[in-house]
């Protein structure tokens, strides 16, 4: 849509009276980008209601502009907070498409950066460091993970703050340049804004993640498998529902990435137990079905971490 | 007297949003932009000095207005030009270089001419002083 920074619609023809909303949503392909969203994103009901209330207000915004009445640039800045294996790091990857798709944003890439990346070893090695990569991030979405390391309490000599405050800056001053997402695990990110209050009225959209139910993560993992050309047979469904209700009791449950693991082992059991028996012929059904054996032969059913007391990344 | 050297000199001074473009065209073709200065323009004089590096890896021009306007808070006073680098092979040049930003005050050069041996003349282009300023 915006082809410069601070364009606007030159065509001064005349204005029509009445604007027909549906045409103009078409128009601007946010039916279709938010069709998109609901269906390959599960759960996160509150990322989509932001979503949804962002595009319409770009609508709105672009009707107003039209109609020759005040329009303002929205603020886009975000912060995902949530826990583990909740999505963020894979909503914000999304979000820069989305939000280029409707016109936020004017080239639509993702710099995915972390603290080593903003803050430099030495004095004066911050900024230039900082400016960098704001630079490569203009017309798109920068997105900081674990924000909250930037600024350490403990050490008030740190580099982290000279980046927070040309982040800050740059923020505040191009807003139509460029799109900011941080995002963290809950808490921590509650005691960063704390201490950086200017970061928290910087950003507009506060957007929590959820921990997903049971049965969002089954069908999470059979959109995993899908993904990679496998399927459950009806019993193997059921017996990972009972996986699933009893990985979340156990401790360092992380939502979809432990059911990422958990999928990825399952295809590492299913292909042992093909190739167990060599004699066999396989067809192609074979090859892509789960079944209960495969599921049921993890470690979480004979009581995981509490009974095995394995090392942490290895309970699923 | 208007400086003319390099892209659009001729042309009434570019507007930010027309810098813009171009640097994004120049950015779209993958080339390296600089933005370079000095307070010596004479034609001879190649070399401007470069503030910051070469940027190279930007989606987006609104990256190098932004150096561009930290250069002409600093450098305001001087010739400010913006080159863009083609480092393909074969190329390996400067495909476009344009003034973006001038003195107040521009300066002006004249021609002096020498008599040498014989009738040969030659010419030399020299800067010319500042006329004094108007009270």
């Amino acid at each position: 849509m915006l082809d410069l920074p601070h364009a606007k619609d030159a065509d001064a023809g005349e204005l029509p009276a009445a604007f027909d909303l549906r045409k103009e949503a078409e128009a601007a392909g946010i039916t279709e980008t938010l069709g998109q969203l609901d269906q390959e994103l599960i759960g996160l009901k509150p990322v989509k209601s932001r979503v949804r209330q962002i595009a319409s207000l770009l609508l709105i915004e672009r009707i107003r502009q039209r109609a020759g009445l005040v329009s303002a640039p929205p603020t886009l800045h975000m912060s995902f907070t949530g826990n583990p294996g909740t999505g963020k790091t894979t909503v914000a990857l999304r979000m820069a498409k989305i939000l280029h798709g409707l016109g936020f944003v004017r080239r639509g890439q993702v710099i995915s950066v972390t603290r080593d990346d903003l803050v430099g070893q030495y004095i004066g090695h911050t900024a230039p460091k900082t400016k960098e990569i704001l630079k490569k991030a203009m017309g798109g979405v920068l997105f900081i993970d674990e924000a909250y390391y930037l600024h350490r309490p403990d050490n008030e000599r740190d580099y982290g703050q000279e980046a927070i405050e040309i982040l800050l800056q740059v923020m505040e001053n191009q807003r139509e340049d460029l799109v900011v997402i941080l995002a963290g695990y809950g808490e921590r990110m509650t005691s960063f804004f704390a201490s950086n209050p200017g970061f928290r009225s910087r950003i507009a959209h506060h957007i929590e993640f959820p921990d997903y139910s049971e049965a969002e993560l089954l069908v999470i993992a059979e959109l995993m498998l899908r993904e990679r050309g496998y399927k459950f047979d009806a019993s193997a469904r059921e017996a990972f529902a009972r996986y699933i209700a009893l990985r979340r009791t156990q401790p360092f449950f992380s939502n979809a990435r432990s059911i990422r693991n958990a999928v990825d082992r399952i295809r590492l059991r299913q292909a042992d137990r093909l190739v167990s028996d060599l004699d066999r012929m396989l067809d192609i059904a074979d090859l892509e079905t789960i079944d209960s054996a495969d599921v049921l032969a993890s470690r979480v059913f004979s009581g995981g971490l509490i009974a095995g007391g394995g090392p942490a990344g290895s309970t699923d | 007297m208007k400086l003319t050297q390099g892209c659009f000199s001729f042309l009434p001074d570019l507007t930010d949003d027309q810098i813009y473009k171009q640097v994004q065209y120049c950015l779209a073709k993958g080339w390296a932009v600089n933005i370079e200065f000095t307070d010596d323009p004479h034609p001879r004089n190649t070399y401007w000095e470069m503030w910051g590096l070469p940027m190279f890896d930007l989606q987006d021009a609104a990256g190098v207005m932004l150096e561009l306007k930290e250069c002409r808070r600093v450098y305001g006073d001087r010739y400010i030009r913006i080159s863009g680098f083609d480092s393909s092979h074969g190329w390996e040049s400067a495909k476009i270089s344009f003034i973006v930003n001038r003195p107040p005050q521009e300066t002006e050069f004249e021609l002096v001419r020498h008599e040498v041996a014989g009738r040969a003349v030659r010419y030399t282009t020299v800067r010319r002083p500042a006329p004094p300023t108007a009270p």
